[in-house]
């Protein structure tokens, strides 16, 4: 009996976390899947997502809105990635170093310019509570539905639908396929990256506020733990498909999830085993998911990453 | 095993008797390798000065204190060389694999394992004189790093795993592993504030370096810095690695082992990167703990970009952010500044390098053809030149 109740506690912890957990995963994944399909990577989402941690916090606490916050970290993401855009714009440099610099830059500066935020208090973003129909204090708690989870949710369909059915996302696409191709079409190679590479920064940088404004809700310096640089190995699992990037970005937050899950009802052998757990997700998925000898089905043409 | 003939520059190394002419064409190619990136470090430096500036902090006062605190004077000198030592470790960790055009962020996950592995074999060695048993505690923290780097060569090379991603998820895992070891199995009872492991036995502590104070890690890495340059520029060994590097397709047609050479190169900065761990563990700590996991590893990967890949220029490199790092403390006291400021600093140097990587070629001073020109056109046309 008790036990049965143990493993809905933890099931239900899990789902609940998946929820929690899995947007930040879900936004910067979506972010890198539009730069990823231009043909370019951007291994700075990392750097992009703490930076837009601390700007959404720091506006928070100074206009008292979370919404100021969230287009805060939005522009801030979004100048991250012109930045990242308009260096590997330069020939002869490397895009995956270049991501690597952001990624201590954006961090640097996120901790420089953070440090006096750390200690007040911001107003959080509003979640729906799903879980009314319910007495059980847990199922409220895990039905507790943050918006930015839901607006994240449509707008993986939106992309999903958006690189089928729209000029734009066939543009995004060519260009990532092929840059010869889209040269003889008449369009602009790097300014068609720059601006994917963009908007994938103000994605990223929403994630972000969601960490800082909601779950765990606070501004540190260990807000992101390497959720960034996982998401970037997200779109790889999910082919560079943005619906795929949604069940990807669960699955990411339910494994995230287990080891405190675990912990709440008394299991605390192995906790930190059970912190490895999404790292060692992501690297079995993506083990069985590549291939020596062909470029991953999906890939786009141009990307270093699957050359 | 000496491959001069391989080297690409033959003909206009100074190994050919050269007039002065030539001497001053040689010296024009390779200095450009050397003035770029240190005027865009210098640039970075500059940029930084306008940042601190905006902030209303005087920038020249950055200088002095860097200076002062890196390596003004012999206490500070020290200190910083002590921090340069894990840091030639672990920038060798991404130089070896970049020549083979793997991007490896991972070897903090290496410095860590490789340390605890150190604490864990000093315990059974610790019957065994210690000329023994330090060597043998070196090698068991070398192969542990070598596995857990040359897993991310194979799994890049036979399975088609990119190495950067798979590298630092591997260093996550890393990290959570040896917590795990640090706080359950081998965790030493009497810690109870900071969980370490049994301390290593006092006769197997490593001495300083007579003379300099600074422990033996420091002279080791250089070593190893200057090994890791011969071995890739100076044997056939290395040639093949740059091959493979430059164009796999063309190595494998040439029937080089371009999986074999990648797992290679891969496992050897892996024990270089778990040496560093092995001298924080003999040489400063005393025991595995938490304390591993600084940072090194992620400050190695920006030493090795900064350095180019070259193992000799990582040396200087590394003794500057060692110094700038050694520094930090009296920034932040000194000028009422963030510790996170050397961090940002870090950021604006790695963004700049790597920006001047397109400078390349660009200016006609850095050509030998302008150099050698001179005398040469006087007497035959200029398209014997470039033969």
């Amino acid at each position: 009996m008790s036990d049965g109740l143990g493993l809905w506690t933890v099931l239900l912890a899990v789902i609940g976390g998946a929820i929690r957990v899995s947007t930040p995963f879900l936004f910067v994944s979506l972010g890198e899947t539009i730069t990823e399909r231009s043909g370019r990577i951007n291994l700075g989402l990392e750097g992009t997502l703490v930076f837009g941690a601390m700007s959404a916090y720091a506006t928070a606490v100074m206009t008292g809105s979370p919404w100021a916050g969230v287009a805060a970290a939005g522009l801030a993401g979004g100048a991250f990635g012109l930045l990242h855009g308009t260096v590997c714009k330069l020939p002869r440099v490397n895009d995956v170093a270049v991501g690597i610099a952001l990624m201590l830059f954006g961090s640097g500066l996120a901790f420089f310019l953070g440090k006096p935020f750390i200690q007040p208090s911001a107003p959080p973003l509003p979640a729906i509570p799903f879980g009314f129909w319910s007495d059980l204090p847990q199922v409220q708690s895990a039905l507790q539905v943050n918006v930015l989870f839901l607006a994240g949710a449509a707008l993986s369909v939106l992309l999903w639908w958006a690189f089928r059915n729209t000029k734009a996302g066939l543009i995004v696409r060519i260009v990532g396929d092929s840059a010869d191709a889209a040269r003889a079409m008449g369009y602009d190679v790097d300014r068609v990256r720059l601006l994917a590479t963009a908007v994938g920064g103000v994605l990223a940088g929403i994630g972000g506020a969601y960490l800082s404004l909601y779950y765990p809700g606070s501004w540190n310096e260990g807000v992101s733990s390497g959720q960034g640089l996982m998401a970037v190995a997200l779109v790889i699992f999910a082919r560079w498909n943005p619906l795929a990037c949604f069940g990807a970005a669960l699955l990411f937050g339910g494994a995230g999830a287990l080891g405190p899950a675990l912990q709440s009802v008394g299991v605390s052998q192995g906790y930190y085993l059970f912190y490895a757990a999404p790292y060692v997700l992501t690297l079995a998925l993506l083990i069985a998911t590549s291939s020596p000898d062909r470029a991953l089905a999906g890939a786009p043409g141009e990307l270093s990453l699957s050359k | 095993m000496i491959a001069d003939a391989a080297s690409s520059d033959m003909s206009l190394g100074p190994a050919q008797p050269s007039t002065g002419l030539q001497v001053r064409a040689w010296l024009a190619r390779r200095s450009e390798a050397v003035v770029v990136p240190v005027a865009a470090a210098l640039a970075g430096f500059v940029l930084f000065g306008l940042f601190l500036s905006l902030l209303g902090k005087p920038p020249l006062q950055l200088v002095e204190i860097v200076w002062r605190g890196g390596f003004g004077s012999a206490f500070a000198l020290g200190n910083s060389l002590q921090r340069a030592a894990p840091l030639l470790f672990a920038a060798l960790c991404v130089a070896l694999p970049a020549r083979l055009g793997l991007v490896v962020i991972g070897g903090e996950g290496a410095i860590v394992l490789g340390g605890l592995a150190a604490a864990a074999a000093a315990q059974p060695l610790s019957a065994l004189p210690a000329p023994l048993a330090i060597p043998l505690m070196a090698v068991a923290a070398a192969l542990v790093g070598a596995a857990w780097i040359g897993a991310v060569g194979w799994l890049q090379a036979y399975r088609g795993v990119n190495a950067t991603i798979s590298s630092l998820l591997l260093s996550y895992i890393a990290v959570a592993l040896s917590n795990h070891l640090i706080e359950g199995p081998l965790r030493d009872p009497s810690s109870l504030n900071k969980p370490s492991t049994l301390p290593v036995d006092e006769g197997l502590m490593l001495a300083p370096m007579p003379g300099i104070g600074v422990h033996w890690g420091l002279g080791c890495g250089v070593i190893a810095c200057v090994l890791a340059y011969l071995l890739m520029d100076r044997t056939t060994l290395g040639f093949a690695a740059r091959i493979a590097g430059g164009n796999v397709r063309a190595a494998q047609i040439q029937g080089l082992p371009v999986g074999r050479l990648i797992v290679g190169f891969t496992a050897l900065g892996g024990a270089f990167a778990a040496l560093a761990g092995f001298f924080e563990v003999v040489a400063v700590q005393g025991t595995a703990n938490g304390t591993l996991a600084a940072g090194y590893g992620y400050t190695g990967i920006l030493v090795a970009f900064l350095a180019r890949q070259n193992p000799i220029a990582i040396v200087p490199v590394a003794v500057l952010l060692g110094g700038i790092e050694a520094s930090s403390g009296l920034i932040q006291r000194r000028m009422q500044l963030p510790d996170a400021t050397v961090l940002v600093l870090e950021g604006l140097l790695f963004l700049l390098v790597l920006m001047s990587e397109t400078l390349y070629g660009r200016f006609k001073l850095f050509s030998p053809h302008l150099w050698r020109q001179k005398r040469e056109t006087a007497q035959v046309s200029p398209a014997a030149v470039t033969a």
